[in-house]
Parts: structure tokens; C-alpha cells; sequence
């Protein structure tokens, strides 16, 4: 590429396009308050929605007296599945291929379950009716391990009991899901059998939630009048949410507007349909005003979308020398009482076969048993693309455990048998393609800038100090290099309730050179305002200073998937681009006109089209934008707008390279993160400044996952982490500064080479800090302990291994 | 059903007067009855920091105070931090830092964070992270949080120099 | 979450709220801060029919220092405490303590009486008092009374106070000497995993006395007679805080909960009492 002029520079700055830290549009409004919620909209007449829940895990509902609550004064209406079921509304499909209790319809499957629907007055009078709906339970046994819910005779759900087949092929039991497999078996069995060495382990990735910081919520508004409904909520996918709302409520699509205002995080949370949606919805058919239903902590932590809940068992095979040959996967993954993961439809546990990470792994089998439980359902991608997250710790537990096994270092162990930069694209054996990445790079630019090699030494120092006694402090360095697969994704293979996973992008360029262009993603955070400006601001040379960027309002914006699973650069920013080069191609046919030219006699020169060889002879895009709208041009209509709907050719796979430095207090499990070095290549990188507030942000959860963070229950199907005391959410205090990098290498697949970011450092991070853990412990014998990594865990494996003295 | 009581409340410098439930919590007073929609609701357990404002000179979490206890009270929430035309050190350098993303904890943040600036207007890193543990967000692994206090500080500190 | 309805009273003196509570029973409880009760209202584990706010009662504020004899009223928040210079100087574990409560909001708002006046186990100023061989101020329908802290909490959240008294203030002779008050919990917020609050005079080079107590490992507070015993005449060596803390933890009940199973707990709280021991040795 040739070096820019001075002038080139300078207009090319005042673009603020792709590649600089432009300050976030969006934070003018949230720094004043002035952010606007699902739970700040407030209308006429508005009602308000709150739930009888269940108290138990699992019963039968013998009788529900809503009659005292119907008397109190200001309740208007108390919803229960036998008023739902004449709509054919007690029941929801789920995203999975399931069906869902919208409230509870003859029995309960988890603690925390939706019951009755209480509409009154206000948010108080609502919660005083609550406490006086009646249900008369009668308990059932509770099964909350999986591996007994395929042993028990006990039969969750009734509703299927004698169905063999499910959504996604044959069940085994009557609490079993689905079996999915992938790969080769026999070979992989006959790979495993020959080995030189062979690894084996179980590793549990323990249940936990997204938790954004505001809970999920809806305002329903029907206008009987004309019609309409519309819906505000806390909704990662909107138009997906139109779809389901016009066939559930038979309500035809152009009389629904779901809207997603600003939403308080999301992490996967906010994918999901919730009952809490459908019951505001119905309510405001019922009694033809506004209903709101905003859930409390409590709700959201019980009911709305756990992850993870994987059992996984890996057994890897090597050569003496450390080269990987085959790899086998068993999943025994808990859904919970109902099926409602949320992945495409086809991936029944999402994209769990990446699990052979970032290695050149020649033979490969996943199989994964899907099993209900008296839990809450969910199982969403918190913070990762569908099961990536479990994949990469898989693999990233199960390399340290080879390594183990080899007496090797895990980082040469890494080395030898990364993917290299001439294999991609790379055909990995259970069926994807990554597109690029250069990993040996990126692993030896990571270890370098923590001087691994002195890490190790300083580690082996600490570990003698220890056993003579002059230290009760040991050092674990954690290690993890992920690859992840996101950006859903090819329409040919991804789809959710049967609409492809594309994205899009309109663009209408005004008379006087500003824009609007709507998407069909939506930001919970990730400034898609401010990053989406900056793509067109390349691709089309106007400033970024004068795109506005809206989304999640489905009148308004084109059709799109939504945002999760790190899908909104990949699918809809490429989709912008790609709008963009529309705008541009018809823009050069203006300018070659007013420059009377041929069109071909005209180039792209960042903000403008000059004529070859005559660069004083030129037209600013904003010169060309009002031609559009004020002069005839033969052959062309007046205007200049666009719009692409793109549906990408392959996911991208982005990667990095992390190091965690902890020291562990062995006598009472508290870990000190020490230091936490972070290499991310998202391949083209828009806005560095944002890049790296996802990385600072996914490492805190990823933090906070491995470290205490999750749904626990007990035996009668408690849950026992119902609020932030017990629920960890690490604080200002707790979380260390971390160091970021990166290496660019774009995909070639993309318009723009970008690969995605916000999901790396939780994919990453979660195996890095579980890693630490482990492996401070390696020197004495420790193979595997599961996360959470809290204070009583980590002291439990000092104590198995005879560290207490 | 209890009786209504008679509650004053002065929020940003302008005083309301109307009949409440004593049970009513005061970040609903803001919220649903003032459409002071600045101060959110994230725990309800007085954990996590969204609803922080300002009462009586100190910061207190709104969730987990009900108006009958607040009435009298003088209260400051994010809307009366600054104004468009005159925004607060600490809204600017927010911005600047990228110390937000999806905003929810954002004005909680930096009610919170004008409190310790004013008890404290040059803290150390360490003390902005104390000082700061009463308020949680999801997004930003608070090191850009941080980042922007102290840089605040440092403005704010530099300012009053010049003033001086 | 929202509360069960509830008649809220706030009467400007002492004597107010004696007759409220006189008059509504066990239907009404008072309240400070509120930060321990509003959240049990919230979930709707406590009913409290009559709300009695204490925040106008001047009495009940304020910090008073005679020589080393300190009396701290009922309505001093945490906050207070961190921000007296004075008690800093006279009684500087009490800052070392509420530095380790909750977080900067909920110290403006929680007070001392609050914290010491429930019973509940996993609140930090009930050990402390008693380590501090505190004197808490009742009064009552039948004037005023005073408990020793050692001798105030019976059970989890059962107490020597009546119903119909009034916590309305904590009195202690200030020790000299070393002090630490040294706290495990899981992050910023929570109950401690395990806590100790340790006193202890020096003379001659050798422990004059001790004072020992521990905190969220029984039911109640936890002030061990022979773990302070163990330390007395000793130079607070290697075996003599092996064997203070060997007296705490048969002194010590704790049950599992979400913060680990019992012998974790146990062997933490060994842990902390050493290093409570050690610093406030090193302070001496």
C-alpha cells in the first residue's frame, strides 16, 4: 500500500473510520442518566406482571385458589396455565426443538418454576397478590444429578414420557434428550487403543448464569384499536422475537413491533424467550392495556437461561514425543427441566465440536447426551458462541492433563502441535473450517512478553522454598491458547426456529452527506453505535461523526438475527460493508457523471472519487450525496441508499494467546491473580479502544466463572446462590489490571478481514485461570480439580494432597 | 392496606411533596413517581451499586431505603450531577477512557465515585477500588472504571490548582 | 422484591419509642440503618406490621472518648467510626474492623447498635465487643440496664434484649497494647469465611493479657477465655498461639454453608487467629 500525503492523512483522520479509538457516541447519554430501559418506559394506564413461582423442585399442582388474590383490591387479572390453555398458550416451543410450560400445567420440574401470572395496579399490589395465590403441592422426588436422571425410574416429563424420538433423533430413557455425535468413532476408538501415551480425565464445567447487571423485562402494549401489539424488552434478537410472537399469538407480523430499547448487558441472557415475555404479551391482549413484567435477581438467577452444566470425558492420545493423534469427547450435558438451549438448529450442542481447539488433531469423536433434570432450562452461550466455552476448556484441561501425562511442558506441548499458519484453511476432524490465524506467532509473542522461561524458574524456586518450609504461598502459571468459531453463520447450516442466521444493514445517505444506517443486531454494550459508524466511515468517506447507527426496532430495522455468539461484526458489520460498496458503486457512477468522465475513469480516494491521473479533479462524497437527491443524472435514480443482507460463507475463528500468574495461599485457598497477560487477534480490528474495554470486561467474567461463580442446588433442588452474597460477582477490589496485545491476522473470507472479539476473553480466560489453579498444584501430584476454583475448593485439593501437614 | 404518609423530598434541588406507602423504596420514588429514571435497580439486596445516589452528604444504595425512612431527605442522583451544557469531570472522563459500556451501572458509578472524589480528591489506585466495591459491573472488568477516576481526580486536582 | 405493607413510626425521643413498643409488641421492631432488616422485609422473611425508626433519636448518636473509656452510641454508622481520628488513635481496631464490613455504602448507612444488637452470627461487631469486654446499654419499660457483650448473644439471632428494649449504646475501656481484627471472606460484601478480633498488653516482653474472639463460626460470637489464657505469661511463640488456637477450636461450632464444608472452616479459622495473634503480637 502506498504512503498517504499529508492531506490524505488528515481526511482520512477526520473520518474516524475503522482502526481508530473513536470516543463512544453512546456514552453521552448514559454518563447523564439518560440511558433508556426496558424498566424506564412507563405508559398510561401501564400494569404490571409478577409471578407465583414454585417453591419446589418438583411436584404435582393439585390446586391453584387464586381467589383471595382477585380480591384484593388493584388486581386485575391472576393468569394460570388453564387460561393459557385455551390460546394454546401454556405451552411455548423452545429453541431447541422442545416445548416449554409457559405456567405451570399440572406439575413443576424446577425450583423457582413460573405458576401464575399476577396483573394489577401497580408493582406493590402485584407482589402483595402473590402472597395470596393458594397452590396446593404435592412433592415428587427430585433428581438434580443427571447421571442418576438416566438411572431413575422417576419420569420428569409426562408430557413425552413414551416418545422415542426427539427433535434432534432417538432417546434412549425417558428423562434422555438427544445423543449427538460427530466425528469418527471406531477410528478414533482404534487411534486411543494404539496410543504411545493416553490422557484421560472427566472434567465438570460447573452451571453458572450470564447475570447482566439488569434483569430481563418486557412492556407489552396491545392497541385494540388498530390492531397493534407492540413489545419493549430486553430482547438480544427482536425481529426473531416478532417471528415467534406472530406464531404463537397468531397476531399477523406487521401488527407486532418489538422493540429493544438500551439493554443493561446481556451475555447470552437476553437470547432466550421467556415465559415472563409470553404472560406480559397475553396480558395486554387480556386486558387491553400496557403490562410490564420486570423480574427481580432472584427470578433471573432461578428461571431465566443458566450455562454451561457440562460433564465432559476426554481421553487424548500422543505419541512418546507429544504429537497428538486422536481425541475423544463424552458429554453428559444437564438442559434442565426443559430443552432450551439456544443454538441453531441443527447443533444441538452448539458448536461444542470446535473442541479439538487449536490443534492439529487427525482422528476425533464428540458424543453428547442431552438429559433433563428437576433444574431451571436454559443452557445459553454466556458470553461465547453456542458451547465454546465448554469446548475450549475441554481441550485446554485436557492438553495440560497430556501433558501431565508426557512429563512435558505444557507450553512446548501447545507448540508442537498447533494448527501452523500454512494448513488454514484448515479442515479440522470434526467438520469445520477455520479460516486463518497464525498461532505459533502468537504463542511465542505471548510467552515472550511474560518471560515464561523465568516464570518457570521463579515457579520451581517457590515450590522448594514451600517444601522447606519458608513459604505457605505456591505459584501457578495458567496457560491457554483458543480458538474460537463464531459470527452464525452460514444460512446453509444455522438457523433458528428455521430462519437463517444471516444479518443486514440499510443505509440511507442524506441530501447533505450524513446518514442513518439500521441493522438487525442490537448493542448491549458493545457499541455497536460507535463501531458501525466507524466501518462505513471507510467504506463510504463520510465522517463517522455523521452516520447514526439504530437498531432493535423491528419497524424500522431490516431483518436480522440479533446479537450473541460474537455474531454482530462478523454477520451484520460485513453486511454494513457490503452496504456500504453499494453506496459507493452507484456514488462513483454520480461522480463520473458531474466529473464527465467514464465511470471507469474515476478512483476511490478516501473520501472521495478523483479522476485518474488528475487528482485536483474530484467529488466528495458529500458533494455526490446531494447530486443524488438535486440533479437528474441519466440512467440513475435520484437518491443514494442501500441495503445488504449478507449471509457469510464460513464463521470466523478468531484466537489468542493468555497467561495468568497467581499465587495460592494454601492454608486457606485464597488465590492473588498476580498478573494476566492477554493476546486477542480478532483479525481486522475497528476500534481498538473498545477491543479492548470486551477483553478487560470477558476476562472479569471469565474471572468470576472459574474462580466461585455458579448456580448451586441442593439435593431437594434448592437453589442455594439465589443472590449477589452467595452468587460471586466480583467487585473493583477483587479484579486485578490486565495486560492486552494483539497480532492481526484478517479473515479472508470477510469483507473487511474482521473476526469478532467480545466473547474471546471469556472463551480464553475461563481455561487460563482454571489453569493457574491446576497447575500450582502439578508439582504435587495434582491431575485435574474442577472449577469453581473458590477459597474451600482450592483448600480441599492442598488438603487431598497432604499440604496441611 | 397501610396508611399513606406525608412525604418532602428535595431531589436536585427541587422539592416534592406527595403521599407515598411508607413501604415504597426510595429508588422507586425516583424512578416511577419522579421519572428519575437515572438510578437502576440490579440486585435489590444492597450489592451491587445501580441505584447509588446521594442523601444527606452520603452515598446510599435507594434500593434499600424506604421513603419513609429518606423523607426530609435531600437527595443528588446522576441527573443532578451535571447538565449537557455542564457536565461533571467525571461524565467526561467516563467517556474518554471508555469507563462504560452498556451503561446500566454507569450513573450509580459515578454518583458513587463524585462521594469518594469529594472525601478523597487524590486516591490511590487502591483506594479507588476500595472505595469503588460497593458498585458492580458486568461489562468493564473496571479497569477503565478506575481509570477514569483517577483521572478525574487528577483534573479535577489540577483545576483547583489553577484556581488557586 | 418489594416489602409486605407496613405503618412506619419515627418518634424524636427515647421514651416514643418505648411506648410504640410497648403498644405494638412483638408486631413492631425498630430500625437503624436498616440494612440488616430491609433486606429480610424485602424477601419477605421478617413481617414488621410497625416500623419504628430510630434516625431522629439524638441521643443515641455520637462517639464519646473519656481518657480510654469510650462510649458509642447505638446510631454510629461504620462510616463514623472509619472517619473519628480520635477513636482511631484510642481504639483503632474498631476502624481495622469496619473497614472490613460490607462497602462504603453500606458503612454510611449500617451502625454499630444495628450490628450489634441482632445477633446475627455473621455481623463483625458482636466478636469485636466481646473481645473488647464491651458493655452494651439497654433500656426498657423498666428503665435502663446494662449486659456484657460476652454474656448478650444466646443463639442466632436470640439475644439477652427484651423485645420491648432498645439497644441504645456500647461502652469499652480501650486496651493498649497490639490489636488486629483479620477477616477471610470470599469477596467485598460478604460474611466472613472466618474472623478473629485479638487484644493483647505486653510487659516484660512477655503476653500481660489477651483477648480473644472470633467471628461466623458458631451461632454466636465466639470469645474463648482459654484461647487469651493460653497466650498470658508466654512470648506469644510458636507453641503458645498453637495453643490459643487449639483452645478456640473447641470453643467453636461452625456448620457448612456455601462459604465451605466444617473442617475447612475450622482449619481457616486456626489460620486467621494465628494471624490475628501474630499482628497484634507485632503491635504490642
Amino acid at each position: 500500500m502506498k504512503d498517504l500525503t499529508d492531506d490524505q492523512k488528515e481526511r482520512s483522520a477526520n473520518l474516524k473510520g475503522m482502526g481508530c479509538s473513536r470516543k463512544r457516541v453512546e456514552d453521552a447519554r448514559f454518563t447523564q442518566g439518560k440511558g433508556n430501559y426496558v424498566d424506564d418506559i412507563k405508559l398510561p394506564g401501564m400494569l404490571h406482571g409478577d409471578f407465583v413461582r414454585s417453591p419446589y423442585a418438583h411436584a404435582r399442582i393439585k390446586s391453584i385458589d387464586v381467589s383471595k388474590a382477585m380480591a384484593l383490591d388493584g388486581v386485575v387479572a391472576v393468569l394460570t396455565a388453564a387460561d393459557l390453555a385455551p390460546l394454546s398458550l401454556h405451552w411455548m416451543p423452545t429453541l431447541a426443538g422442545d416445548k416449554q410450560m409457559v405456567l405451570a400445567d399440572g406439575k413443576v420440574l424446577f425450583q423457582g418454576q413460573e405458576v401464575a401470572f399476577v396483573v394489577a395496579k401497580n408493582r406493590f399490589i402485584a407482589a402483595d397478590a402473590v402472597e395470596l395465590v393458594e397452590v396446593d403441592y404435592e412433592e415428587l422426588p427430585v433428581i438434580v444429578d443427571p447421571f442418576e436422571a438416566l438411572q431413575s425410574d422417576v419420569v420428569l416429563r409426562e408430557d413425552i414420557a413414551d416418545k422415542k424420538e426427539g427433535a434432534h433423533g432417538p432417546r434412549k430413557h425417558h428423562n434422555h434428550i438427544f445423543t449427538w455425535e460427530v466425528g469418527q468413532e471406531a477410528e478414533t476408538n482404534d487411534v486411543i487403543s494404539n496410543a504411545d501415551v493416553v490422557a484421560t480425565e472427566t472434567v465438570y464445567y460447573h452451571r453458572t448464569h450470564p447475570c447482566p447487571l439488569e434483569t430481563c423485562g418486557s412492556v407489552a402494549s396491545m392497541d385494540k384499536v388498530n390492531g397493534k401489539l407492540t413489545v419493549w424488552g430486553t430482547f438480544q434478537a427482536p425481529h426473531v422475537v416478532r417471528t415467534v410472537a406472530s406464531l404463537l399469538s397468531g397476531i399477523e407480523e406487521h401488527n407486532i413491533r418489538v422493540i429493544s430499547p438500551d439493554i443493561g448487558g446481556g451475555f447470552g441472557n437476553k437470547v432466550g424467550v421467556y415465559p415472563g415475555y409470553v404472560c406480559s404479551i397475553v396480558a395486554s391482549i387480556v386486558t387491553g392495556v400496557p403490562v410490564k413484567w420486570i423480574e427481580d435477581r432472584m427470578e433471573n438467577l432461578m428461571s431465566t437461561s443458566f450455562a454451561r452444566d457440562y460433564w465432559m470425558t476426554g481421553k487424548i492420545a500422543a505419541t512418546k514425543e507429544g504429537k497428538i493423534t486422536g481425541l475423544h469427547c463424552h458429554v453428559t450435558a444437564d438442559h434442565g427441566a426443559f430443552d432450551a438451549c439456544a443454538d441453531p438448529t441443527k447443533f444441538p450442542a452448539g458448536f461444542m465440536n470446535i473442541c479439538t481447539g487449536s490443534y492439529d488433531i487427525p482422528t476425533a469423536y464428540l458424543a453428547v447426551d442431552g438429559v433433563y433434570t428437576n433444574k431451571a432450562p436454559g443452557g445459553v452461550a454466556y458470553r461465547c458462541s453456542f458451547r465454546v466455552t465448554e469446548a475450549v476448556y475441554f481441550i485446554e484441561r485436557m492438553i495440560e492433563v497430556l501433558a501431565i501425562e508426557l512429563n512435558m511442558d505444557a507450553a512446548e506441548l501447545r507448540r508442537i502441535n498447533f494448527i501452523k499458519k500454512e494448513q488454514f484453511p484448515y479442515q479440522s476432524a470434526l467438520g469445520w473450517e477455520y479460516d486463518s490465524g497464525d498461532y505459533h506467532t502468537a504463542w511465542d509473542k505471548a510467552l515472550k512478553a511474560v518471560d515464561y522461561e523465568g516464570l518457570r524458574k521463579e515457579q520451581a524456586d517457590r515450590i522448594e522454598a514451600f517444601k522447606r518450609g519458608e513459604t505457605r504461598s505456591l505459584m501457578g502459571i495458567g496457560l491457554s491458547f483458543f480458538t474460537e468459531i463464531v459470527g452464525a453463520g452460514p444460512v446453509k447450516n444455522c438457523d433458528i426456529l428455521g430462519m437463517g442466521m444471516f444479518d443486514s444493514c440499510e443505509i440511507r445517505i442524506h441530501p447533505t452527506g450524513s446518514a442513518i444506517a439500521r441493522l438487525g443486531t442490537i448493542s448491549q454494550g458493545q457499541g455497536h453505535a460507535t463501531t458501525f459508524a466507524q466501518i462505513l466511515a471507510s467504506e463510504i468517506g463520510l465522517p463517522a461523526d455523521s452516520i447514526t447507527i439504530e437498531e432493535g426496532d423491528t419497524d424500522t430495522a431490516p431483518y436480522g438475527l440479533g446479537t450473541y455468539g460474537s455474531r454482530s461484526t462478523p454477520v451484520a458489520g460485513a453486511a454494513t460493508a457490503m452496504a456500504g460498496r453499494k453506496i459507493r458503486a452507484k456514488a462513483q457512477m454520480i461522480a463520473a457523471y458531474l466529473l464527465e468522465v467514464h465511470d471507469n475513469d474515476v478512483e476511490w480516494d478516501i473520501d472521495r472519487f478523483v479522476v485518474k491521473g488528475a487528482p485536483e479533479r474530484f467529488k466528495t462524497m458529500k458533494e455526490i450525496a446531494y447530486a443524488a437527491y438535486n440533479q437528474a443524472i441519466p440512467g440513475v435514480e435520484p437518491g443514494l441508499e442501500a441495503v445488504s443482507y449478507y449471509d457469510p460463507p464460513n464463521m470466523t475463528y478468531p484466537f489468542g494467546a493468555y497467561v495468568c500468574v497467581m499465587d495460592i495461599d494454601v492454608d486457606t485457598g485464597v488465590q492473588t491473580i498476580r498478573k494476566f497477560y492477554a493476546l486477542d487477534d480478532c483479525g481486522t480490528r475497528i476500534n481498538p479502544m473498545i477491543i479492548e474495554g470486551q477483553v478487560h470486561g470477558g476476562l472479569t467474567e471469565a474471572l468470576a466463572v472459574a474462580l466461585g461463580q455458579e448456580i448451586a442446588y441442593d439435593k431437594m433442588g434448592n437453589v442455594k446462590t439465589g443472590t449477589f452474597m452467595d452468587f460471586f460477582l466480583p467487585t473493583a477490589w477483587e479484579v486485578p489490571n490486565y495486560i492486552t496485545d494483539h497480532t492481526v491476522t484478517p479473515s479472508p473470507h470477510h469483507p473487511i478481514g474482521a473476526k469478532g472479539v467480545g466473547e474471546s476473553p471469556h472463551v480464553g480466560g475461563v481455561p487460563c485461570f482454571s489453569n493457574a489453579v491446576n497447575d500450582a498444584f502439578r508439582a504435587f501430584g495434582l491431575r485435574h480439580t474442577h472449577m469453581p476454583h473458590d477459597h474451600w475448593r482450592i483448600w480441599q485439593t492442598a488438603n487431598k494432597l497432604g499440604l496441611h501437614g | 392496606m397501610s396508611n399513606k404518609m406525608h412525604i418532602n423530598l428535595t431531589v436536585n434541588g427541587e422539592a416534592h411533596e406527595f403521599l407515598a406507602e411508607p413501604r415504597e423504596l426510595l429508588i422507586y420514588t425516583l424512578r416511577e413517581r419522579l421519572n428519575i429514571t437515572g438510578p437502576h435497580i440490579g440486585c435489590e439486596t444492597s450489592h451491587c451499586g445501580a441505584c447509588t445516589v446521594t442523601l444527606n452528604g452520603k452515598s446510599v444504595k435507594a434500593c434499600t431505603m424506604f421513603i419513609a425512612q429518606a423523607n426530609g431527605a435531600d437527595v443528588t442522583t446522576i441527573e443532578g450531577i451535571g447538565s449537557p451544557d455542564n457536565l461533571h469531570v467525571l461524565q467526561k472522563s467516563f467517556r474518554e477512557h471508555h469507563g462504560l459500556q452498556c451503561g446500566y451501572c454507569t450513573p450509580g458509578m459515578i454518583t458513587r465515585a463524585s462521594k469518594l472524589l469529594e472525601e478523597n480528591p487524590n486516591p490511590t489506585e487502591e483506594e479507588v477500588r476500595f472505595g469503588m466495591a460497593g458498585n458492580m459491573c458486568r461489562c468493564t472488568g473496571y479497569q477503565n472504571i478506575v481509570k477514569s477516576i483517577l483521572a478525574a481526580a487528577s483534573e479535577m486536582n489540577a483545576a483547583k490548582e489553577a484556581a488557586e | 422484591m418489594i416489602p409486605a405493607p407496613f405503618d412506619y413510626h419515627r418518634p424524636s425521643d427515647l421514651k416514643g419509642v418505648l411506648a410504640l413498643l410497648q403498644e405494638h409488641g412483638d408486631e413492631a421492631r425498630v430500625i437503624a440503618g436498616g440494612h440488616s432488616l430491609i433486606p429480610m422485609m424485602k424477601l419477605r422473611m421478617a413481617e414488621v406490621p410497625h416500623l419504628i425508626d430510630l434516625q431522629s433519636i439524638d441521643s443515641l448518636k455520637g462517639i464519646s472518648i473519656a481518657g480510654t473509656k469510650v462510649t458509642i452510641g447505638a446510631l454510629v454508622t461504620q462510616h463514623d467510626i472509619i472517619d473519628h481520628p480520635e477513636l482511631g488513635r484510642v481504639a483503632p481496631i474498631l476502624k481495622e474492623t469496619s473497614l472490613q464490613i460490607a462497602d462504603p455504602q453500606v458503612r454510611y448507612m449500617g451502625t454499630v447498635g444495628g450490628n450489634v444488637a441482632n445477633g446475627d452470627p455473621g455481623n463483625d461487631m458482636p466478636g469485636l465487643m466481646q473481645c473488647l469486654d464491651a458493655t452494651i446499654h439497654l433500656i426498657g419499660p423498666n428503665g435502663t440496664r446494662e449486659v456484657a457483650a460476652r454474656d448478650y448473644y444466646e443463639a442466632a439471632y436470640m439475644t439477652a434484649r427484651d423485645d420491648g428494649e432498645v439497644l441504645t449504646a456500647i461502652s469499652f475501656d480501650a486496651p493498649a497494647g497490639g490489636y488486629a481484627y483479620e477477616k477471610q471472606k470470599r469477596k467485598i460484601g460478604d460474611y466472613a469465611t472466618a474472623a478473629a478480633a485479638v487484644t493483647i498488653q505486653k510487659a516484660g516482653g512477655k503476653v500481660a493479657s489477651a483477648s480473644i474472639a472470633m467471628t461466623n463460626l458458631s451461632d454466636t460470637p465466639v470469645w474463648s477465655e482459654a484461647a487469651g489464657a493460653a497466650l498470658e505469661g508466654t512470648t506469644c511463640d510458636a507453641a503458645a498461639i498453637k495453643a490459643a488456637v487449639a483452645a478456640m477450636l473447641d470453643d467453636i461450632d461452625p456448620t457448612e454453608d456455601n462459604r465451605g464444608p466444617v473442617a475447612f472452616k475450622r482449619h481457616v479459622a486456626g489460620i486467621i487467629l494465628t494471624r490475628a495473634i501474630t499482628r497484634a503480637w507485632d503491635r504490642a
